[in-house]
């Protein structure tokens, strides 16, 4: 079967299920009772994560921030208004997979003409903002993502991928396609942000550091 | 150069464990009611005398901006609310710390909540660090299943509560009013000042908004003593900072090392030198992008703390340095950064809204050289039309890495110009394409 991906149309309704009633339980928690409005941000997360397990394409439909406004108290038009403001909030489907490649001047320096061409080609996407003719993925540019010292990096949904060039994107996505999760974090030999090859500092250890003083 | 013997964050990397027993083996929470045992005053002046200024850009004095808040409750509570909303670019140090780290952050995050009267804390990190915040709200689970968190923390006989909030992919939410009104469950707009958070914060109440780094810091501060981390630097830039270094060097990476120590030898021990050589250095933007570059010349020299950028008319941010080589086209990049502003200004003030669209535009048209030599002049009054005229510093933010470029890199930009020109004919005048000048390419 090879019908082209369409975008699902808004539900009418959306009702929150028991484990993101869970999530809520421990969200309404932290803050005031007179204050609850802060939970929105939380609660459109939440709701957005139920539709990715539920439909594979993890979006808000207004159903839900209707849904989020009458369990906060607030007028519907406030919830809108911070589901449009942040981009993190999908207000449209998306793909199963959610590639968002930082293009900011630290992973440009490094090579992200090369993950935004490498993701085009292997998930077979014209350009950012677009989903794949299969449904599969999502190219989104985005701003920098706060981990210039391993640029690129290519997030999927929540995953940092880092360090990558051409073709370890094209290898990447070639196994979500075959339904695995490579480990995320550096694709080189490097631990977390330490220089590559090995660390330069803290080569002392804690407690031999501590006897000489 | 930083011995590791004085290094704050011994598990950086996440070399060894990052959970409750790995960072006790490390000297977190070891005694901490001792250190609230000095009394509220006596924090706050050891934090005074430290000389720590606030790691996430500004510089401001930690201890100082801790003693605003009021002595004395008028009933509303007080609150600490933690800037885990890294979105600089060029910087990710604040990340390092929540995911490798997060027992520091927590129990000095207690200590600073009891200096300034605060029964509760919230941390609002950036949405797109998931795995970042889970890592922390894994430690605060751990914290209170120990009874560090929560009634009598510690055994300090404070009571405190640490809470974990996310954003969700804005910029202008790590400015601290932004940050307070997306906590509250709004658009992150800016507010005016004053009120000042101290007064007027988070719900109304007193509230003080710390960066992660400048948080973390106050527990070892506290233990080794305000003369230990006074003695690092140099006067008036003291401590140990949490620096990066991305972009065209051999080994970019996050590392600790003390301020006053030159640029120059940073990008080459931790660094591991420029791409092709230390001659092949074209230009240094040394703490986020809202720093002006600087061209190599100077950073033979600078060194790299506060007031020794300041006075090359940049700035240390961040401290989270982006390298370039000579084969950067240095215009593109400042304009990458241009399009970044453009896309994060909240809307709110017109010389900002306007402004970065403007700026955006004719930062395009000079990396292609389609403009008249005039029009640098041109460009350059824009910024100073935007620069100062907002609520927030994003405005000033957008028109300073402009500025940057315009003086130091004005005949790359003037022979871009002619270069196009030369290869369109050069009739004098500007080429405009057929269909006409795209607008607003977003």
């Amino acid at each position: 079967m090879n019908t082209p991906w369409k975008p699902a149309e808004q539900p009418d309704k959306f009702s929150f299920d028991a484990a993101s009633e869970a999530e809520i339980a421990k969200v309404l928690v932290k803050y005031p009772e007179a204050r609850k409005a802060s939970a929105v941000m939380p609660m459109l997360y939440i709701a957005q994560r139920q539709m990715g397990r539920e439909t594979g394409s993890a979006w808000v439909p207004v159903a839900a921030m209707d849904e989020i406004a009458r369990r906060l108290d607030m007028a519907p038009i406030r919830v809108y208004e911070v589901a449009s403001f942040y981009t993190m909030f999908n207000t449209r489907p998306i793909g199963r997979y959610h590639l968002q490649v930082c293009t900011t001047t630290s992973c440009w320096l490094r090579g992200s003409d090369d993950v935004v061409h490498a993701c085009k080609k292997a998930a077979g996407v014209g350009g950012f903002g677009e989903t794949s003719e299969d449904g599969l993925f999502t190219l989104t540019q985005v701003e920098c993502l706060g981990a210039c010292a391993n640029a690129p990096i290519l997030q999927v949904d929540d995953d940092f991928y880092e360090d990558m060039d051409g073709p370890r994107t094209e290898a990447l996505i070639a196994a979500l396609r075959a339904g695995e999760r490579p480990p995320a974090g550096p694709t080189v030999n490097r631990c977390g942000s330490a220089p590559e090859g090995g660390r330069k500092t803290l080569l002392v250890t804690p407690e031999a550091a501590s006897e000489n003083q | 150069m930083l011995q590791d013997k004085d290094r704050i964050f011994t598990n950086l990397y996440g070399q060894d464990d990052w959970k409750l027993e790995g960072a006790r083996k490390r000297g977190d929470w070891d005694n901490t009611a001792a250190i609230l045992a000095k009394g509220r005053d006596g924090v706050v002046a050891e934090m005074k005398a430290s000389g720590l200024r606030g790691r996430g850009g500004a510089g401001f004095p930690t201890g100082l901006k801790w003693s605003f808040m009021p002595k004395q409750s008028d009933g509303r509570p007080h609150y600490l609310v933690i800037n885990g909303d890294e979105s600089e670019p060029g910087t990710c140090k604040d990340r390092e710390v929540m995911r490798h780290e997060p027992h520091k952050l927590i129990e000095s995050a207690l200590i600073a909540s009891f200096a300034m009267g605060a029964h509760a804390a919230y941390i609002y990190i950036r949405g797109e660090f998931f795995r970042e915040a889970e890592h922390l709200q894994y430690a605060v689970d751990e914290a209170y299943a120990a009874g560090l968190l929560g009634k009598n923390a510690a055994g300090t006989g404070w009571d405190f509560d640490f809470y974990i909030h996310r954003g969700a992919g804005a910029y202008i939410c790590g400015e601290e009013t932004a940050l307070l009104e997306s906590l509250e469950g709004k658009k992150g707009q800016p507010r005016m000042k004053p009120p000042f958070p101290a007064g007027v914060g988070l719900y109304g109440c007193p509230t003080t908004v710390n960066n992660v780094e400048s948080i973390s810091v106050a527990s070892t501060i506290m233990r080794r003593g305000a003369s230990w981390f006074a003695g690092l630097g140099r006067p008036n830039n003291a401590g140990s900072k949490l620096m990066a270094i991305s972009g065209h060097v051999n080994t970019p990476c996050v590392f600790e090392e003390e301020l006053g120590v030159p640029l120059k030898d940073i990008i080459e021990k931790h660094g591991g030198g420029v791409r092709g050589g230390w001659d092949n250095l074209l230009a240094v933007i040394p703490g986020g992008c809202s720093v002006p570059v600087l061209p190599k010349s100077i950073c033979e020299t600078v060194l790299m703390d506060y007031d020794s950028l300041r006075a090359e008319r940049s700035g240390l941010g961040t401290a989270c340095m982006i390298v370039m080589d000579k084969s950067t086209d240095i215009i593109e990049a400042i304009a990458r950064f241009s399009r970044f502003f453009k896309h994060e200004s909240c809307g709110q003030c017109t010389p900002c809204r306007e402004g970065t669209g403007w700026m955006m535009r004719m930062m395009d048209r000079m990396v292609q050289g389609r403009a008249e030599l005039e029009e640098i002049d041109l460009l350059e009054q824009v910024t100073r039309q935007v620069e100062g005229h907002t609520i927030c510093a994003l405005g000033d933010a957008a028109a300073w890495p402009i500025q940057g470029l315009i003086r130091h890199f004005r005949p790359e930009m003037e022979a871009r110009i002619r270069q196009y020109k030369a290869a369109l004919g050069g009739t004098g005048l500007v080429q405009v394409p057929a269909h006409g000048v795209p607008v607003a390419a977003e």
